[in-house]
């Protein structure tokens, strides 16, 4: 406990609702997040994100792997899918191809899109698959316990690292824009208004767009590293994070207590998949070429 | 209702294993396939690939077989019937997402042609090594249907049946080709599209304030839906409710898992498919399936020649295992011979079904080529002994 949380006397009137309570499955409440836990504030933005977009929630899917982020799907009052470990993304490509009207938004973590999905990752944004995959980054695998991850910065303690982290870790930001990534933004759980603005710009953009969002574990990452709660984390991000729009992604890796470069990073136009494949049908195949009627009502 | 003519190549063709197994995929409606390459079975997707931009409809190579056996049920949940097509190491990996799509009620179709194994094994060359694999790779307590074409024509007419199996049951549905049925040239007479019987997915009724997803239907299984029509529907993974919601508790998981194997049971007795002939007399019975079946019939006729009273039993539907026909065979034949490209796995099925009442012969073989009709002529004579 923060010595300096106060404890609040409040009465919550029995008509009064949260603004976000039509975004979620309110029958699931309480959720499964740690106090202090930067996944729900996320979800929040994403929320905001989705009201302000006025898009058609019931054309809304998101697509969840495994671990503490990969139970978003669970929560939100959407299409929802909790896929297998490391396959949001796969599984996100087959809906959105047989389904074309769905915007598709990967929601999950950065053990599951990046360890044992980091091939899906790569292939999706080399595609430029309509996909939005928002990356819940906390440093480590929570759900397990605080194993390693490939986020995991270097000298940290984790449970499989008893001595220290020593691996090179991975700079998401910078292994996006390679891949092919449209649009790549990094935010903290600190910046909320501009993570949930970034949300809103990718629910307009079409093509593989990757939002990584730093965020605290503080049960396991942080207590093993002597790091505080959660309030000191955001006191962490506000100190450490500059907001560079338009930097080089090279130079935004991760340290464990260096700098912390924000901003939205990538912002390009690159034909997506859908539209390569109709290209390249239509020009090879003339008339012959029948456009994908994949969803059948009747079959 | 009838297949739609848009995938119904209409006519008389000669084709391999593989390419029938692909058209058999387009009558059924599939429009949807995802892949990675890998021999004996790239024909399959090859073809598809080729076929469906005239179709209306999509084939994606993925990054490799964990990705192409999620990604078509990403599609199924879509609203699309789609399948994916591999052999042993593929198949392996697929493990994970036939696990998903069992415990998630997602139909949707595997096409597994065989070849000979463990690891990358006989690349080239037939075997039958899968069968238990196909039934038990995945973890935890689930059923499967799987379904032994033994000739191009069964290809196509199986694939088709294999589709509307999966929907009617909502179970992933394995064919098991094996390199011999994929790769030889046949005869195929696909007939006209009214002349095909198509399943269409049973999607719900209800308004969404009404709907649970899986809320079972009398035959045990619920009704479907797909996103973006409002129905704000959760699939997970994880033990689940009748809402769809995570539920941790032994109660919802002994109701769930119990169920998931129970809907699957009529396909073991009255529905079990299978191609009988020289049963009524016979002292011995040949249970064989796949490529081995046609060696198989060899031997049964070279017996026959020799006054033996050799029975056959194709096992055309192998999961869920046909029991009850066995047991009844069992109660009034000297013995069963099971030949297989194996070292013996569904041969455990038969003699677990006979119960002890005949003998239950194996004729192993470690794949790479059919047996030699003799060897399993051998048996029969040893068994009627």
């Amino acid at each position: 406990m923060n010595a300096g949380t106060l404890e609040i006397p409040c009465e919550i009137p029995a008509d009064a609702h949260n603004p976000v309570e039509p975004f979620l499955r309110m029958d699931r409440m309480p959720h499964i997040w740690c106090p202090g836990c930067g996944i729900g504030t996320t979800v929040n933005c994403f929320t905001r994100a989705l009201e302000e977009s006025k898009a058609n929630l019931d054309k809304v899917a998101v697509v969840s792997g495994i671990g503490c982020t990969g139970r978003v799907a669970g929560y939100a009052n959407l299409d929802s899918f909790h896929t297998t470990h490391g396959r949001a993304i796969p599984f996100a490509t087959g809906l959105k191809l047989a389904n074309p009207e769905l915007q598709v938004v990967v929601y999950s973590g950065d053990g599951d899109l990046f360890a044992i999905g980091g091939n899906h990752f790569i292939h999706a944004a080399r595609r430029n698959m309509d996909l939005k995959v928002i990356c819940v980054n906390n440093l480590t695998y929570a759900m397990t316990g605080g194993q390693t991850a490939p986020t995991t910065p270097g000298q940290v303690i984790s449970a499989t690292s008893p001595y220290g982290v020593f691996e090179p870790s991975f700079n998401l930001v910078q292994l996006a824009e390679a891949a092919g990534a449209a649009y790549v933004a990094r935010w903290t759980t600190y910046h909320v208004k501009q993570l949930a603005r970034s949300m809103g710009e990718v629910l307009k953009k079409k093509g593989f767009c990757f939002i990584e969002v730093l965020s605290p574990c503080p049960t396991l990452y942080q207590r093993r590293n002597k790091m505080g709660d959660g309030l000191d984390a955001m006191k962490f991000y506000k100190q450490v994070s500059k907001t560079r729009n338009g930097a080089s992604t090279a130079d935004a890796a991760l340290t464990k207590a260096g700098e912390i470069l924000v901003g939205k990073f990538v912002d390009r136009d690159r034909p997506d998949y859908f539209e390569l494949l109709q290209a390249q049908m239509h020009s090879t195949l003339g008339d012959r070429y029948a456009e994908p009627e994949v969803s059948c009502s009747e079959c | 209702m009838h297949a739609d003519p848009k995938g119904v190549l209409t006519g008389v063709h000669f084709l391999d294993g593989d390419h029938a197994c692909c058209e058999g995929t387009l009558a059924a409606g599939a429009r949807f396939a995802a892949g990675y390459p890998i021999t004996p079975s790239t024909e399959v997707v090859e073809r598809f690939a080729s076929r469906i931009p005239t179709v209306g409809g999509i084939f994606i190579q993925m990054e490799d077989e964990l990705a192409a056996s999620i990604a078509i049920q990403g599609a199924v949940w879509g609203g699309a019937k789609a399948f994916t097509v591999t052999s042993g190491p593929g198949f392996s990996l697929m493990m994970e997402h036939i696990g998903y799509a069992a415990m998630t009620e997602t139909p949707c179709v595997f096409v597994n042609v065989q070849r000979g194994g463990p690891s990358t094994g006989l690349p080239t060359l037939p075997a039958q090594a899968d069968m238990m694999q196909a039934r038990w790779g995945s973890h935890g307590d689930y059923g499967i249907i799987a379904l032994c074409p033994n000739s191009p024509q069964e290809c196509f007419d199986l694939t088709i049946t294999g589709f509307n199996l999966s929907e009617e049951f909502r179970v992933p549905v394995m064919m098991m080709l094996d390199e011999c049925v994929g790769h030889m040239t046949e005869k195929v007479v696909i007939p006209e599209a009214d002349k095909l019987a198509i399943v269409p997915r049973r999607f719900t009724k209800l308004p969404p304030s009404e709907f649970r997803l899986y809320q079972p239907q009398s035959d045990q299984v619920p009704d479907m839906v797909r996103a973006g029509e409002g129905y704000r529907f959760h699939v997970t993974g994880l033990t689940h409710d009748e809402r769809g919601y995570p539920s941790m508790n032994i109660e919802t998981q002994n109701r769930m898992v119990r169920r998931l194997v129970d809907k699957l049971q009529p396909l073991a007795g009255p529905r079990a498919l299978f191609e009988a002939e020289n049963l009524d007399d016979a002292e011995v019975v040949v249970v064989s399936y796949g490529i081995t079946s046609r060696v198989a019939q060899r031997a049964i006729q070279l017996a026959r020649t020799r006054g033996i009273r050799a029975g056959k039993f194709r096992i055309v539907s192998a999961w869920p295992f046909p029991d009850p026909h066995i047991a009844e065979l069992a109660s009034r034949v000297k013995a069963f011979v099971v030949p297989e490209l194996n070292l013996g796995q569904m041969v455990h099925e038969v003699a677990r079904a006979a119960e002890g009442k005949a003998k239950v012969i194996p004729v192993s073989h470690a794949g790479g080529s059919v047996h030699n009709p003799e060897v399993i002529l051998n048996a029969i004579v040893e068994a009627a002994r």
